[in-house]
């Protein structure tokens, strides 16, 4: 019989994340740090705005880049947050969560060949969504000493002629980093110098803390050179809907319009219609859900200075990414034993990239209850573990 | 006069007692990214000013099996010179088994929350003290018989997560 795949398939690797999955489903008794989606369930305005649009028996298709209001919405939205305008017409595409437009755009950008810049560690599906689209995965390893910024040096060093996007992961999963106004200034220069392309990914956008999120579409002659993605995921606490967008110039929009219509259709329509009430009403429940994922990180920032754990300050999503080099084991040995001898699971750092390794993603995305129970415990494992050496 | 920023802390401090009074000083001055003396000033502060009248436990009295009945009831009220309707309000606040009164607009002027063990209890209290009261027309009583959302706590049952263990 001939090989039913295709070489490119069989080339990329299972994301590392599923083979820790596998594992810590077989452990019933096991508690976990290692999710990276809302403990909170969707706000029961929009859930039940969803119901009703079930029962008005809205359950046709939309028009292929989302429905009008939302979309209006949306650009609103954009404009109050990130204060860029996007003209909902031509420049808005509404997908199935975020993880779409990580497609869709790198589909409709790539000639075979082109590069595209990945930052790492971050979110798993950059690289092989690059590979499928015939792009050149460069990853740029972030650095600690840097609060896993990405500088303008570091980016400069990666560029080449073939050279054509730079993935922008920030807010950051799984490091909690963020980039202030100051932070991207210098990297917006050397985009336009080498006239790149941007793929910002800001769907922890809602999602920081002390500091106000900003866009790099923002930035003096970026907008035209930047596709922003967002959705409902993690700010609105709408994983299950699979409800995101990604606005940018017209040219690439449409083109983007044409894969997403030819592979999707459109983004499931009565998550759309419950998206409308959570862009028009649900600020209040949104700033309640930051501001206990803030107290959370900073009682878990708290707690690892008390264990003598070296860890930067993140400000943003809901994850801390704590430094576990001093245990001389990798991060997978670190997080399979952690989960061996007191049942809680971690997500190695290595599964966000080469470069995680000696770290691991610490989610907070928990009550507070739940967060002290896990942290005595690693509190315990780690003093074992000091002990032993 | 109050800076912005000791409104906002005290304002953090609120919404977080009004779900969790128990939480240690400590505790909540980590949660807060503020100091304990702050934590501590503020709430004897706020005390003494009687923004903060108390640090009561919700009590789910169905589960602990305790005989009692609550009810609502809704009082009119002829209104006294000068005085409107306080005085008629704290004769009735004064009665121990009386949770809360307040003025309300609509058709009637006050409505009274009462705890009493029995139907009879409350049912005497309103005939023998609360309907007597000079400038009270009329009342009438409410039975609750069930409680789904006190204080803004759901008194269902809690599901229990449904979340994959491991997600990227």
């Amino acid at each position: 019989m001939r090989n039913p795949l295709s070489r490119k398939i069989t080339g990329i690797e299972p994301s590392g994340i599923r083979k820790f999955f596998d594992i810590v489903s077989e452990m019933p008794d096991a508690i976990s740090l290692g999710v990276g989606e809302p403990d909170f369930d969707t706000p029961w305005r929009i859930r039940e705005e969803g119901i009703y649009s079930l029962e008005r028996g809205r359950t046709f298709y939309t028009s292929n880049a989302g429905l009008k209001e939302l979309k209006i919405e949306i650009g609103k939205y954009l404009n109050r947050k990130i204060q860029v305008n996007y003209d909902p017409d031509h420049e808005i595409l509404v997908t199935v969560g975020g993880s779409e437009g990580i497609d869709v755009a790198l589909r409709a950008m790539l000639d075979p060949g082109d590069e595209v810049l990945i930052p790492q560690p971050s979110y798993v599906s950059y690289l092989p969504c690059t590979i499928l689209a015939d792009g050149v995965p460069v990853v740029i390893p972030l650095q600690q000493k840097n609060e896993f910024k990405l500088t303008a040096e570091e980016l400069e060093s990666y560029i080449t002629p073939k050279t054509k996007i730079l993935v922008l992961p920030y807010p950051n999963n799984p490091t909690g980093a963020i980039m202030t106004r100051e932070d991207l200034e210098p990297i917006a220069e050397v985009i336009r110098k080498h006239d790149l392309y941007v793929l910002s990914d800001e769907i922890y956008s809602e999602l920081t803390y002390k500091y106000d999120h900003v866009s790099i579409a923002s930035l003096p002659g970026m907008k035209e050179r930047t596709l922003v993605i967002n959705g409902f995921s993690k700010g609105f606490a709408m994983t299950g809907w699979r409800l995101g967008y990604i606005c940018g110039p017209a040219v690439i929009t449409e083109q983007m319009v044409k894969i997403h219509q030819f592979a999707i259709m459109c983004a499931p329509t009565n998550s759309q219609y419950a998206a409308v009430e959570g862009l028009r009403h649900c600020e209040d429940e949104v700033q309640q859900m930051r501001t206990a994922y803030n107290q959370r990180r900073r009682f878990l920032m708290h707690e690892f200075a008390r264990m003598r754990l070296d860890c930067f300050e993140p400000f943003g999503a809901f994850y801390i990414f704590p430094n576990i080099q001093e245990f001389g084991m990798t991060s997978e040995e670190f997080a399979m034993r952690f989960l061996e001898e007191e049942k809680v699971a971690v997500v190695p750092g290595s599964a966000f990239g080469e470069c995680g390794e000696g770290y691991i993603r610490v989610s907070y995305a928990y009550s507070l209850e739940d967060l002290k129970e896990a942290i005595g415990r690693l509190g315990s494992f780690i003093g074992r573990l000091r002990n032993e050496r | 006069m109050e800076t912005g920023k000791t409104a906002e802390i005290r304002k953090q401090i609120l919404l977080y007692l009004e779900k969790n009074s128990r939480v240690e000083i400590g505790e909540l001055a980590v949660l807060l990214g503020t100091d304990e003396v702050t934590i501590a000033n503020e709430m004897a502060a706020m005390e003494k000013e009687q923004i903060i009248c108390g640090y009561h436990t919700l009590i789910n009295w169905d589960k602990a099996g305790s005989e009692y009945v609550n009810a609502l009831i809704e009082v009119k009220v002829t209104p006294q010179r000068d005085k409107g309707f306080d005085e008629t309000a704290e004769r009735i606040s004064n009665y121990p088994e009386v949770e809360a009164v307040y003025l309300i607009s609509g058709g009637y002027d006050l409505m009274v929350l009462i705890e009493g063990r029995t139907i009879q209890e409350i049912s005497r209290f309103v005939s023998s003290k609360l309907a007597p009261i000079e400038d009270v027309v009329s009342t009438v009583t409410y039975f609750i018989m069930k409680k789904y959302k006190d204080h803004g706590t759901l008194m269902i049952e809690k599901k229990k997560s449904e979340r994959m263990l491991v997600t990227p």
